[in-house]
């Protein structure tokens, strides 16, 4: 299947799930990248169980922030 | 500097004064708050240049902090996307502090790719300063504001 990962059409097998492509796109440190689909946000709960499906677009961004 | 780092140091960054002046505008009609957003620009080589700052809001709204709203990140790398810009980093004010990470700002630096820009309102002139922030350890970045003149 045909997803788009930040801006760019990758293809992935079918049934992918998202723990798997942030393996496969070796996002460093994904417990502060906050994850969309389809511009939607996904929850730190839904990310160990989201499977992505044909056409899906996801950006990761990373945690921005800091102190003085 | 760890050692072993993959140093970005090398590289010149160039940000158009006219750019950096909306930065110290901006970061200004926001005191005493910590104001942040990010920076994007072609990279050729090891050359930046910076060709657009986005305005973000800091929703902690702390003098003393600064959290980029997740959607207005989005929607600011999508419109990096669409104007052919390459992600460069972030920037965000010390209203009290100098020109440099803090502790929480090195804790927090996740993305070992971004430059870290701080704009310091500690002295009378503001002082703004780029990082590389990688591994617990920051070096400053060789940042260099301009106008068609000359560098300052």
């Amino acid at each position: 299947m045909i997803i788009t990962v930040a801006g760019e059409k990758k293809e992935y097998k079918e049934g992918l799930s998202l723990v798997e492509l942030i393996e496969l796109e070796k996002i460093d440190m994904p417990e502060y990248v906050t994850v969309s689909i389809n511009d939607d946000f996904v929850s730190s709960e839904d990310k160990e169980t989201t499977v992505l499906k044909e056409g899906d677009s996801v950006e990761f961004l990373y945690f921005m922030g800091g102190g003085c | 500097m760890q050692p072993g780092m993959n140093s970005k140091d090398m590289s010149i960054i160039r940000m158009n004064c006219e750019l950096y002046d909306q930065i110290v505008q901006y970061a200004k009609e926001h005191l005493p708050e910590e104001s942040c957003g990010l920076i994007a620009g072609a990279i050729e080589g090891d050359s930046k240049t910076i060709k657009k700052v986005y305005f973000l809001e800091n929703v902690d709204h702390a003098e003393d902090h600064f959290t980029l709203d997740p959607k207005e990140q989005l929607m600011a790398v999508k419109d990096m996307r669409a104007n052919g810009y390459k992600p460069i980093g972030n920037w965000h004010s010390h209203p009290s502090s100098p020109s440099r990470p803090s502790v929480e700002d090195i804790k927090l630096a996740y993305d070992k790719d971004a430059s870290y820009m701080i704009l310091s309102f500690l002295t009378a002139a503001p002082v703004f300063h780029s990082f590389h922030i990688e591994n617990g350890a920051y070096e400053k970045e060789d940042l260099r504001v301009f106008n068609e003149e000359y560098y300052f």
